[in-house]
């Protein structure tokens, strides 16, 4: 069957990278979505169906990395993406910040120039339709790392510059493998625009990894201990997820400034994001403000998936909290129980040293050399333990508080509608006093004001309508990208347990005889 | 309160840290155990065809502190001094658990119901634990004195066996145990005097060996038992996290509505089985590693002890010597000294030879004992780790397996 059909018309005939027939079932679902949803455009519908039979038929994957699970959520999001698309114009025109959306074809040719025209059709399909492979899983790949923390600078100045680099086939960049520096605050400043450009429509923005003056002090005044290795470890690798977590957004990939991050060799430094700045405090300032207003607005909710929809992040996110708890609770203590198998390892090796009985003493030894080797174990699972699981679920959490502050935007709009509703009223009844007390000059005043009033109530009702659709939409894949990413890491980890638990029967099995050699 | 005989004796930790000669004539054992407020009450039971007891079989109960005064009958009495006097039993100590159990009777409101019961099950399993351990302890003790030929024979000894009523012995008060620690400090400052006293020449080439030897393995194996103990306890803390995770996936699972429902309640179960397994390591590692290393510790002290007495017996001798050259030399009460110096001397003689015997029997005796216990040890990690993969494995294929 696959072998009858043509590749897709932009494919470039790379292989393409499928998942473990694991994830086979939500390929499935998610075609059969697209199938259903998209009876305006037949071409979508048969590159998944194609897809399927290819995998069916074609050659075992070569690799599996966590990364191509992304294909699945595409799969989903750019569809919908699509079938939006005409609907999204409208907000386009009037919303003053740039677009967001494949529609508006930022050329992948000059990605630092931002194009709001619709320029020729054949740029517009492509993208559109690199989308919508990409969603398909063709030959949608981006891979992003963070690595090589590097020191620079000295004293209070000094600063990590960590090397990112991108590999895509995506043709709306330059190459196809590149890499910049970039250093934290850049990262802030990345998530810091995005936030402001996509955060208020209903996009949920992932967070960018915290801040930490008590880590970063340590770094810059040069301790070259394991805590400071390990505090640029840990900040390392959450600079990784958060990147990795930015590009599966379809709508987010496409934002110039994310391009810029990724590809452009100097940034602008981001200064803003400095804690103790000026912009700082108003952040702060501004999300304590947010926090008692959200108290105060008691908005009717007509849709009662998203109290639901609340609530269940609300339960979600103190079950993680917990959770989380706990896991850091685990880490610390496998932690210690590895020192103190160090320990133990030592003296069990001065014991063997002062047993007078040979064959003994030899087994004590070996008993030393097989603890020591435990205790490697117990470092190794230690580690795994917090990158995988206890770092999973921070990062969740704050996607969480994301989502939420996503649901508060909505909240503000609808207040910010009816409020307009509120003044229109006024107005209304404002024109209708002067049509009495009869002042044709303040009438006309008021008719103008009635009409402006009308178009920001009617602007109010589509924004909160829009807001809406975003956040159903956003949830959906927010929940799928969380089925996946849970789902992932949970097997990485039981492989890790089940490592460390065969390489326990490797060591003593090596041990048994050696005990049993006491003669 | 607790029963021994209830806890069920399957459990009970063999004598697997001493060698005991199979020698039916004297069968000692501790046939039942209760726990009350502060004291433990053993029943020891005694099976036996020698002329010197009433009855064949009979039992009686007794206290830790009549195991003390045991102990230090032997240690104090003369005829014993060649010999190693098996270490006496540590006092039964369930402080630490009775406390945390009471912390946790306390509340934590964070804490679920089935969390809770779970920790308290833990607690009550430490405890009894605990129990079980000073169970055997006092229960080697007795068998290593029936199955040593000269002090299975010890008067005081079938009286601690036999004698029906209460010994009347009361634990040590607060000026004997400063007395006894006072001892202690002089014995140690003696035994550096007589060490460095001028013309005693260790003329034994076995017992300098051993005296070298004796010291810098009882500072080692001390240290590797107090590690070991490290080990097992963070081993412990280990499992007990399994606990609120457990719980925590238990809420998130159903909770859940879409695929990470079933996810996350299979997690949960395979983290409350991965516990019981840690516990099982956890223990495992307390027994045959911590307890065998702790009791040798004690057995090369008693070893030391014995180093000691007759080092003691060696300077004594050379004094005795020296007084009877002065008492020839002035010809004055060269009999009493002649008498003196040759009592010294066959005393000393005695020691040396049975104290060699001793120590021959100490290094097989530890030797078969650390060979039982390691190869015990090897194949209870292994038959752990195997289920531990089993487990792992099944979930990763139910996950897997899973849309």
């Amino acid at each position: 069957m696959a072998a009858e059909r043509e590749p897709p018309p932009l494919g470039d005939g790379k292989p393409t990278d499928f998942e473990d027939l694991e994830d086979g079932e939500d390929l499935f679902t998610s075609t059969v979505s697209t199938l259903e949803s998209s009876p305006s455009s037949p071409e979508p519908a048969s590159l998944p169906a194609e897809d399927i039979s290819a995998n069916s038929n074609g050659p075992k994957p070569a690799e599996v990395v966590l990364d191509d699970d992304r294909e699945d959520l595409f799969a989903e999001a750019t569809e919908e993406v699509s079938l939006d698309s005409p609907e999204r114009e409208p907000i386009l025109s009037s919303e003053p910040s740039p677009a967001v959306t494949p529609v508006t074809p930022t050329t992948p040719i000059a990605p630092r120039i931002e194009s709001k025209s619709m320029s020729a059709p054949v740029i517009f399909d492509r993208s559109r339709e690199e989308i919508e492979e990409a969603a398909n899983g063709d030959i949608f790949d981006i891979e992003i790392g963070v690595s090589d923390p590097e020191k620079v600078g000295d004293g209070m100045n000094a600063y990590m510059a960590y090397r990112v680099t991108t590999k895509t086939s995506l043709s709306m960049f330059s190459k196809s493998e590149f890499s910049v520096k970039r250093r934290f605050s850049d990262f802030l400043g990345l998530h810091s625009k995005l936030a402001s450009k996509y955060l208020h429509v209903g996009y949920i923005v992932p967070p960018a990894p915290e801040k930490s003056i008590v880590g970063m002090t340590k770094v810059k005044v040069g301790k070259e201990d394991s805590s400071s290795t390990e505090f640029v470890e840990k900040r390392r690798a959450a600079l990784e997820r958060y990147l990795q977590r930015t590009v599966k957004h379809p709508t987010l990939l496409q934002d110039p400034d994310l391009r810029q991050f990724l590809e452009s060799s100097e940034l602008p430094r981001a200064v803003n994001t400095q804690a103790l700045s000026g912009a700082g405090i108003l952040r702060m300032v501004n999300k304590a403000a947010d926090a008692v207003n959200k108290m105060t607005i008691k908005m009717n909710e007509s849709d009662a998936w998203f109290e639901e929809k609340q609530q269940q992040f609300e339960n979600l996110d103190q079950q993680l909290r917990k959770l989380h708890v706990s896991v850091e609770a685990l880490v610390c203590h496998r932690k210690e129980l590895s020192a103190n198998t160090a320990a133990f390892a030592k003296s069990a090796a001065m014991l063997g040293n002062s047993e007078d009985h040979t064959a003994l003493s030899r087994a004590l030894s070996q008993l030393a050399e097989v603890e020591e080797k435990i205790d490697q174990l117990h470092q190794e699972q230690a580690f795994a333990d917090f990158y995988m699981f206890s770092e999973l679920l921070s990062d969740y959490i704050r996607l969480i508080a994301a989502v939420k502050g996503v649901f508060d935007h909505r909240m503000k709009c609808w207040q910010k509608w009816e409020d307009a509703q509120i003044t229109l009223l006024k107005k209304r009844e404002a024109e209708a006093k002067m049509m009495v007390a009869n002042k044709p000059d303040k009438i006309q005043q008021a008719k103008n004001e009635i009409r402006e009033w009308e178009a920001k109530v009617q602007q109010g009702e589509r924004d909160f309508e829009q807001i809406s659709k975003t956040i159903r939409k956003e949830v959906g894949r927010f929940e799928k990208e969380r089925v996946k990413d849970f789902k992932t890491v949970i097997i990485k980890y039981l492989e890790s347990l089940v490592q460390t638990q065969q390489q326990l029967i490797k060591y003593w099995e090596a041990f048994l005889p050696e005990a049993k050699a006491i003669a | 309160m607790e029963t021994y005989a209830e806890a069920g004796k399957e459990g009970k930790p063999s004598c697997a840290s001493v060698d005991l000669q199979g020698d039916s004539s004297l069968q000692v054992e501790i046939s039942d155990a209760v726990s009350e407020r502060d004291k433990v009450k053993f029943t020891v039971q005694t099976k036996s065809c020698l002329p010197h007891f009433a009855q064949t079989e009979f039992s009686v109960v007794r206290q830790h502190e009549e195991f003390i005064w045991l102990h230090d009958a032997y240690v104090e009495n003369e005829e014993y001094a060649g010999l190693i006097i098996p270490p006496a039993p540590p006092r039964p100590d369930f402080e630490a658990s009775r406390e945390k159990l009471q912390k946790l009777g306390e509340g934590d409101s964070s804490v679920t119901r089935e969390e809770f019961a779970k920790m308290k099950q833990e607690l009550e399993a430490e405890y009894l634990a605990i129990f079980k351990k000073t169970v055997a302890m006092h229960e080697v003790f007795l068998q290593r004195l029936a199955a040593h030929p000269t002090l299975r024979r010890d008067h005081n000894f079938f009286v601690f066996l036999e004698y029906g009523q209460d010994l009347s012995v009361r634990g040590k008060n607060r000026k004997e145990l400063l007395g006894g620690f006072l001892r202690n400090i002089v014995k140690s400052a003696d035994e550096a005097l007589i060490t460095g006293m001028s013309g005693l020449k260790e003329v034994d080439d076995f017992f300098e060996h051993e005296r070298t030897f004796l010291l810098e393995y009882h500072t080692r194996i001390r240290d590797a038992c107090l590690r070991a103990d490290r080990v097992m306890r963070a081993h412990k803390c280990l499992a007990d996290d399994y606990i609120p995770i457990s719980a925590a996936l238990s809420s998130l699972g159903t909770q859940e509505v879409n695929q990470l429902r079933t996810s996350f309640l299979k997690l949960a179960e395979l983290f409350e089985r991965l516990r019981k397994l840690e516990g099982r390591v956890a223990s495992d590692e307390d027994l045959k590693l911590s307890d065998m290393l702790r009791y040798y510790m004690r057995d090369s002290q008693a070893a030391k002890d014995l180093l000691y007495r007759r080092l003691r017996a060696l300077a004594d001798y050379e004094n005795a010597n020296k007084a009877l050259d002065k008492a020839r030399t002035r010809n004055r009460e060269v009999r009493p000294a002649e008498s003196h110096q040759q009592l010294c001397c066959q005393r000393f003689e005695r020691l040396s030879d049975s104290a060699k015997q001793e120590l021959m029997d100490f290094k097989s005796r530890r030797v078969s004992s650390f060979r039982k216990n390691l190869i015990e040890l090897a194949e209870l990690e292994l038959k752990h780790a195997k289920a531990s993969t089993l487990i792992l494995r099944n979930t990763l294929v139910a996950l897997k397996g899973e849309p």
